[in-house]
């Protein structure tokens, strides 16, 4: 288990002072402009070496991301932070806001500092009203203290601006979130030209999870090799579980990436209901990821990591883990993640708009069994045809969760088909093309 | 995607103003953003007026913002239908949000949906004294405390009928009950307490 005083949030559940001076009595803002005397190249390269890759679902190693910034200041660059924290099983930023919101904010310093942006905005999901006012009463707190602000104590200036959204899921992708901080609709662009040239109001700009931000603080002042040192070769440093669904005591908890998931459930959430024997399936990382059954060459010998996840066909994401027992419906509980995406598509793209509410009529008829069999390969190969075909990640998240159901549940929705069909109904049973 | 409308001309007002205190706030908002670039402060703006309203957004404070703005009309009740935490008709004064995505259903959220239905009615309908009225919404981000609801501004978190119960009834009561979890358990750390960080426990 990773050693306490290797974890980067040591204030997680909000059992000790928010404010600046519990934070420094963490370590927060501590040696702060020695680390920027250090250089922008240094501070790059740290993040470079340390192997941290983003923890907001996709895992592009931050260090090359920042690098990507032109190293010219022609126009003004902008770092957005993206707090707009609603993959669901996803609950950890609004943890890092509330209760540890000055790693955020020095992280966003040496980041803006890395990327030569004197301007930074977080963009908090509408929703998190009480973690908005924390992460504004913590920024309050760094300007009066002249940690950021002009003429600050570490002689860069810098300026934090707390933006928030108004509930719509979409501007978690980092396009979308740029057009809703200007003001418009939150729907996706076309990439290339790519953030780094071409993002908040034309200029270069980086958008970062607030995790990401918020480790770097540790990841500079500790070193690089304090981070590569935990976790795996490419899966380097900590991470916060979200540990929801059934298992015996539901909780968020920082790791060592790679910690196998029987381990993590075992240690840190009291065990799946009724012992590991009960576990059907498992979602390692968030809905918009295939689903893991149980089994031994699945969810028993699962690593909770980037290559770990992917070895077994899904993927870590935002190490959201939804734990779901014997007793779950499964199709009934993946049609509600449809009927999610369903919900949340912008309805830019067509494949999308209306695939989403496709697959969600067809997989609740599934549920009942009111289908036909040559209907799971229809299924199939629909969600294939809007995976990659639209403008953002958006499609392939809402396709994934389907086809992980599909490739290891066919068995059950034939199982209710064959049922449904095996009692008389009065009406007939209908085909997908409504 | 949803289509969403604005309600009907009978409940819409005539005119919408700013509050000489909130419109000092928005001059503030639009400050933090570049020259030229006043557009970024139409949600922080739209949710002010939401706000004043009581709870919904009428057509007349979209306009008023779009103008404040120097928008076309079009461009801020684009805003306004896309973004669903815009009511576009009244609420009631205890405004329910049901989280009822999956993480949620699989601690039971059905059964506070149940009791929503039971005590308050159907989905956005407002009870006859203005007091209550309840949505189900998408995930809201607290999914190890399952099964939750917003009520207003705060997170009431491990609800079950019983606790969920408890809590409508201190509204009606014209109370303010605890946010939070609704069981013993500090906030996301396991119930029976945390299993880690032992070293920076409260001193």
């Amino acid at each position: 288990m990773l050693d306490d005083k290797d974890r980067v949030f040591r204030n997680l559940y909000g059992l000790n002072d928010w404010g600046l001076n519990g934070a420094r009595a963490r370590g927060a803002w501590d040696g702060t402009k020695a680390i920027l005397e250090k250089g922008r190249d240094w501070v790059v390269n740290e993040m470079k070496a340390s192997g941290q890759r983003g923890r907001g679902g996709a895992g592009f190693p931050t260090g090359l991301k920042w690098s990507f910034m032109p190293k010219t200041a022609e126009r003004p660059h902008y770092l957005v932070v993206n707090a707009d924290e609603s993959e669901p099983g996803t609950c950890k930023d609004r943890e890092i806001m509330r209760h540890d919101p000055h790693l955020l904010v020095e992280g966003c310093l040496y980041a803006g500092f890395a990327m030569g942006a004197h301007v930074a905005y977080i963009y908090v999901r509408g929703e998190f009203i009480r973690e908005r006012e924390r992460l504004q009463a913590a920024v309050d707190q760094a300007y009066a203290a002249k940690l950021i602000g002009k003429n600050n104590v570490h002689d860069f200036d810098f300026d934090v601006y707390v933006h928030h959204g108004a509930g719509a899921y979409i501007c978690g992708e980092e396009t979308a979130l740029l057009e809703s901080l200007e003001g418009k609709k939150g729907m996706p662009r076309l990439k290339p030209p790519f953030p780094a040239n071409v993002g908040l109001y034309g200029c270069p700009t980086t958008v970062n999870n607030v995790e990401t931000i918020a480790q770097a603080p540790d990841i500079l002042r500790r070193g690089a090799a304090w981070f590569s040192a935990i976790g795996r070769p490419n899966n380097t440093g900590t991470k916060l579980f979200c540990i929801s669904g059934h298992v015996n005591k539901p909780c968020n908890v920082e790791e060592a990436m790679g910690i196998p998931l029987r381990e993590l459930l075992e240690k840190h959430a009291g065990d799946v209901r009724g012992g590991w024997d009960n576990l059907l399936a498992v979602i390692p990382g968030g809905s918009s990821m295939p689903l893991v059954p149980a089994g031994a060459d699945q969810a028993d010998t699962l690593l909770m990591d980037f290559d770990g996840c992917r070895d077994k066909k899904s993927a870590l994401g935002t190490a959201a883990v939804i734990v779901m027992d014997k007793s779950t419906d499964i199709v009934r509980a993946m049609a509600r993640i449809s009927y999610f995406y369903k919900h949340e598509s912008c309805g830019q793209c067509t494949p999308c708009r209306e695939g989403m509410g496709w697959m969600w009529r067809v997989l609740t008829r599934m549920a009942e069994g009111r289908a036909h069999k040559r209907e799971i390969d229809m299924l199939m190969q629909v969600t294939q045809q809007i995976e990659g075909h639209t403008i953002c990640a958006f499609g392939d998240g809402a396709a994934w969760p389907v086809q992980g159901l599909l490739r290891h549940f066919s068995h059950e929705i034939e199982r209710r088909i064959d049922q449904y069909a095996a009692n008389p109904h009065p009406e007939p049973v209908r085909v997908a093309a409504e | 995607m949803a289509v969403r409308r604005l309600a009907p001309p009978e409940l819409q007002p005539k005119s919408f103003a700013f509050t000489a205190e909130n419109r000092a706030w928005s001059e503030k908002e639009i400050a933090k953003y570049p020259p030229g670039r006043q557009a970024s402060a139409i949600i922080p703006l739209l949710w002010k007026a939401q706000e004043q309203c009581g709870g919904w957004l009428p057509e007349a404070a979209i306009r008023a913002v779009a103008d404040q703005l120097g928008l076309a009309h079009i461009r801020a009740l684009e805003v306004a239908t896309f973004y669903t935490m815009f009511n576009l008709a009244p609420v009631g004064r205890t405004y329910v949000q049901l989280c009822g995505t999956t993480p949620c259903v699989l601690r039971g959220a059905e059964d506070l949906k149940a009791v929503c239905r039971r005590r308050i009615g159907d989905e956005q309908h407002i009870t006859p004294d203005g007091q209550f009225s309840w949505i189900e919404v998408e995930c809201l981000g607290a999914c190890v405390n399952a099964p939750m609801v917003q009520i207003n501004k705060d997170y009431y978190e491990d609800l079950t009928a019983e606790s969920f119960e408890k809590i409508l009834d201190e509204f009606a009561a014209g109370r303010t009950p605890t946010p939070g979890p609704q069981i013993d358990r500090q906030l996301s750390a396991p119930v029976g307490g945390p299993t880690t960080l032992k070293l920076f426990e409260r001193t």
